[in-house]
């Protein structure tokens, strides 16, 4: 029989696509549970009634995805709470839709480009990620532009940033740049290294920043934890 | 004005409301986005000191002496600019208008600069209604929000030739300052108003006008600082980012001020309390307290001294709105260049960049 654990398992999968944390982890997972004949029902919460629908919805449309893969679900039912697009969003999520579909004339595309600028933005703060320490170890700018990605030193943000890279079809293996660009792939050279670490930098900043907001908001809403929430 | 360790900043608050959100406000029909608003504005309350918290009945309307007292009394504020949001979507009288900030102004001379708007979908009806508006108020300034509803539309870009048209006329009839806000948001759906690259075309094309972008792009401020380091007229409008950052989450905040300081510079940031989400006092102590940790994670950034707090708790937004800003507060001419030209130098030389 499956379990509620391998539910949450699979949610540990989900990331908040801005964030790039899991939801479990953010909080976001209100309840979950999966009934003796295989129907998975989850409901997720986020910091404000007001957050954008777009990436709610993908959010939502993960999740589905996430669970309905889980061995032993036969039913998904993924309910997001007390949004102001709640309706829309299960709805569309549910139908399989797509975004367009349940948004009708309020949505101009699809989230596909969505998706990419926030993973694009993944491999910029994982990048100031796994070059900080290497800097603050000694490593010089210059250094830092000949070295491939198995030349940093192993750790799970390195793994992170790999994993990142390959999300997007970027050069990932040992043998690749250990800075690349993330819209093209290619190299990043001693003369654009500075700026591209100061704009690792800033996107790292951003996120962050907006990922202690996101929790703090959350507890304040929702004084009890949620399924797999940090405390 | 605020004195400390012998030191006296005047204190202009660039960015606050009078609000009226109370049930008795709410457009019949649309309760529960009126409702969800305010809320959402409590709840970025929740970010500030547990004593400054109010309760939800007081936030959604508080009185004229409320305000008074809060800025101008227990504040420390010496000047505070009115940003109107109207929002008659949800509000009947509207969130908080030029019209209702403006009679407040017109009890407290002095006190207040009153900011206008526009509604570039509105066409010659909103043209008119604009041009009125500015007979009436002679703002130097306007709040723009680009993630607004009206009937269909889910919002408009600074890009839009409806929006230079009103651009064009603004800056005929005096207009100096255009604050934009472009941060946290209530939506749009898949259009971004965080965006902030019609902010740099805008810029770009209107060279004698100043753009203050409120709320820095919160959270996406990669993409404020990479535009408004090559524009010589984009300020960064720092309300909610002290609000919401420096109390609650410091370390951030820190960063985050490092980084503006690096992009943008101290002569281009401003501070504004976004009253009644936050109240000033906290704001303008806390800040003239403010440095670093001390830590090797903040050692990118430029140094923080006494001038630039004096500049962006007042003197920048002096100089926006020629507000005259009396001897005692000004700093002395041999301030020199501002520090993040020094320091992103510095920077440059510490990862190795080549000659």
């Amino acid at each position: 029989m499956t379990d509620t654990a391998a539910v949450l398992a699979a949610l540990d999968a989900v990331r908040d696509p801005e964030l790039d944390e899991p939801v479990t982890s953010l909080g976001f997972v209100a309840s979950c549970t999966v009934s003796a004949d295989g129907v998975a029902d989850v409901h997720l919460r986020l910091p404000t009634y007001f957050c954008a629908p777009n990436f709610a919805f993908l959010m939502v449309a993960d999740a589905y995805e996430a669970v309905s893969g889980v061995p032993g679900v036969l039913r998904t039912e993924i309910v997001l709470d007390d949004h102001f697009a709640s309706d829309a969003i299960n709805g569309g999520v549910a139908a399989r839709s797509g975004f367009v579909a349940a948004f009708g004339e309020l949505a101009d595309s699809e989230l596909d480009q969505l998706r990419i600028d926030f993973i694009r933005k993944a491999v910029l703060a994982g990048t100031d990620r796994v070059c900080r320490p290497m800097l603050a170890a000694g490593r010089t700018g210059a250094e830092l532009a000949e070295l491939t990605l198995g030349d940093a030193p192993p750790s799970a943000d390195r793994d992170r940033l790999r994993a990142r890279r390959a999300e997007l079809g970027l050069p990932c293996d040992d043998t690749s740049p250990l800075l690349v660009d993330a819209v093209t792939g290619e190299g990043v050279g001693a003369a654009a290294l500075p700026l591209h670490l100061q704009k690792a930098r800033v996107t790292r900043v951003g996120v962050e920043a907006n990922t202690g907001i996101c929790r703090g908001m959350l507890r304040d809403r929702y004084p009890s934890l949620g399924l797999g929430q940090d405390s | 004005m605020y004195e400390k360790d012998g030191e006296k900043y005047f204190v202009v608050d660039s960015h606050m409301h009078y609000w009226d959100a109370s049930p008795q406000n709410w457009v019949a029909g649309q309760e529960n986005y009126a409702k969800g608003w305010i809320e959402c504005f409590h709840a970025y309350q929740s970010l500030g000191p547990a004593e400054t918290h109010w309760s939800i009945e007081h936030f959604q309307k508080y009185s004229e002496q409320d305000l008074m007292k809060d800025v101008f009394e227990d504040g420390h504020v010496d000047v505070a600019v009115f940003q109107p949001t109207y929002l008659k979507s949800w509000y009947t009288e509207g969130f908080n208008t030029t019209e209702k900030n403006g009679e407040l102004a017109e009890k407290h001379p002095g006190k207040f600069i009153v900011n206008s708007r526009f509604e570039p979908r509105g066409g010659d009806a909103a043209m008119k209604e604009f041009e009125a508006d500015v007979e009436r108020w002679q703002p130097k300034g306007v709040k723009l929000y680009t993630a607004e509803w009206l009937d269909d539309s889910r919002g408009w870009t600074l890009k839009d030739p409806e929006a230079y048209r009103f651009l064009e006329r603004a800056q005929e009839l005096g207009i100096k300052n255009v604050h934009v806000h472009k941060g946290p948001t209530i939506w749009p759906l898949d259009k971004d108003a965080f965006d902030v690259s019609d902010v740099d075309h805008a810029a770009t094309d209107f060279p004698e006008l100043n753009f203050i972008v409120e709320h820095v792009g919160l959270p996406r401020i990669e993409d404020f600082c990479f535009m408004a380091t090559q524009e010589p007229n984009v300020y960064a409008g720092l309300s909610v980012v002290i609000g919401g950052l420096m109390h609650a989450r410091p370390n951030f905040f820190a960063k985050v001020m490092g980084e503006l300081l690096f992009w943008v510079g101290e002569d281009k940031m401003t501070f504004g309390s976004d009253y009644g989400i936050w109240e000033p006092k906290w704001q303008v102590e806390g800040f003239v307290d403010w440095d670093y940790p001390e830590s090797d994670a903040f050692s990118d950034y430029p140094r923080v001294n006494v001038a630039t707090k004096k500049k962006i708790l007042g003197l920048n937004a002096a100089k926006l709105y020629g507000i005259e800003v009396p001897a005692e507060f000004q700093l002395p001419d041999s301030a020199g260049t501002p520090a993040a030209q020094d320091d992103a130098k510095l920077v440059e030389e510490s990862i190795g960049a080549p000659a």
